[in-house]
């Protein structure tokens, strides 16, 4: 939750509803967005750890709104959760996060984002196929393959995000 | 004479390959670049009609380029005749096919006598080249079949075997093991590995990516261009590989 706002604010200062509006309307049914109140929560946390700062804006005709803006620690942060590569496999997956919201952060073209996942994604296929070559026992073996085919999905999904988004 | 090429196995500058089509013609390959030392392993990936067969073909002198400029061991090769690629190819260069492409009327062992002779080498030399290639990938007690009476994955090491009998530079392989199970995939991959471990220069095309992170650089492709080139290190921390690797030991 605390990187995705991260990003958001990257492009823009916004309140808590703003962000709430804008993680559903970019991750849909795939993410569904957190509820305000767990919104504002981990905004409170962001602030309290200097990621964010924030200030009231005075509404004549609403009450008024905390604006949330990042700061300059927060902005590293963000720069450096886009640029490192993640873990895999899963379902839930934190490099979707940083394709759909690295725009909002213009620090990542998307092609260079999908070549470091792809470097590393590579690099642990290799890494498990030296492994399955030494194993010897026949469950371990299995597992490390059933890492490897998990792997691959994972680079033919790289390559469709290619096709679709760059 | 330039400098450009020199110490590298195999150069690449600026190559695009266009078809030309019923109506419009097709670009297969748009600028692509690309450098093999001595004695290195690369795979080309990428999903079908990225163009990495076409390239591979320009690379073999199979396909000539449109446009753009191919070194093959410091020397200039893309505007030669059919005939002098022939030529270079029968010397200098190894080429596994997906298909094997074995000739069927003759013995294992003619198949890969055949090659050496090709590519320069006296009877006598040439048999005991056979010998050696056939022992070291262990089918030497095939050597008298007819390649229909061997599995895909033996045929495929027989190919290999030919490849090899020239000695060449270069080994070109275009999805070596696209038709083959995954037993024999590993089979002909271990041996794709020990040649490099040899010293082999192998520059190999495969939509596999398995078989391509076995190589130390993976280049990927896609839509005729080459969008990455990336040397495979391992993951610099233990503690980035996936939690199965704790069930070692």
């Amino acid at each position: 939750m605390r990187m995705p706002l991260l990003a958001l604010l990257a492009k823009e200062p916004a309140h808590g509803y703003e962000l709430k509006t804008q993680l559903e309307q970019i991750f849909g049914e795939a993410y569904p967005a957190p509820n305000i109140g767990q919104i504002y929560v981990t905004l409170q946390r962001l602030e309290r750890d200097g990621l964010v700062c924030s200030q009231d804006v005075v509404q004549t005709t609403r009450p008024n709104k905390r604006v949330y803006e990042l700061t300059d620690a927060g902005r590293e942060a963000v720069i450096n959760w886009i640029d490192q590569p993640s873990e895999g496999p899963r379902v839930r997956d934190e490099f979707f996060m940083k394709l759909a919201l690295s725009p909002h952060t213009g620090t990542s073209d998307r092609l260079g984002l999908i070549n470091r996942q792809r470097r590393y994604y590579l690099a642990q296929l290799r890494s498990l196929s030296e492994l399955a070559v030494a194993a010897e026992r026949r469950i371990p073996r299995l597992l490390i393959e059933g890492a490897m085919l998990h792997l691959q999905a994972d680079l033919d999904w790289l390559q469709r995000c290619q096709e679709e988004v760059v | 004479m330039t400098g450009a090429g020199q110490g590298a196995v195999l150069r690449a500058a600026s190559l695009t390959k266009t078809f030309a089509g019923d109506s419009v013609a097709v670009t297969a390959v748009r600028g692509a670049a690309l450098t093999l030392e001595h004695g290195e392993f690369a795979a080309i990936t990428g999903p079908s009609g990225a163009g990495k067969s076409t390239l591979l073909h320009m690379l073999g002198g199979l396909e000539r380029p449109t446009s753009g400029e191919i070194w093959l061991n410091g020397q200039r090769v893309d505007r030669m005749s059919q005939a002098r690629w022939a030529v270079l190819r029968r010397r200098h260069i190894g080429f596994v096919f997906q298909f094997f492409n074995l000739v069927s009327n003759m013995t294992v062992a003619d198949n890969v006598e055949l090659a050496a002779i090709m590519g320069g080498a006296s009877r006598k030399q040439a048999r005991a080249r056979r010998e050696e290639l056939l022992s070291e990938l262990g089918l030497a007690e095939k050597a008298q079949s007819a390649p229909a009476r061997l599995s895909g994955g033996e045929q495929q090491r027989v190919a290999l075997a030919r490849a090899m009998a020239n000695r060449p530079l270069l080994l070109l392989a275009d999805e070596p093991t696209g038709n083959l199970d995954s037993a024999a995939t590993a089979a002909v991959l271990r041996l794709l590995c020990r040649v490099h471990a040899d010293g082999q220069s192998i520059l190999l095309v495969t939509h596999d990516l398995r078989v391509a992170s076995a190589a130390d650089r993976v280049i990927s492709m896609f839509d005729g261009m080459v969008v990455d080139d990336a040397p495979m290190t391992p993951p610099s921390h233990p503690t980035l590989l996936p939690d199965v690797l704790k069930l070692r030991g």
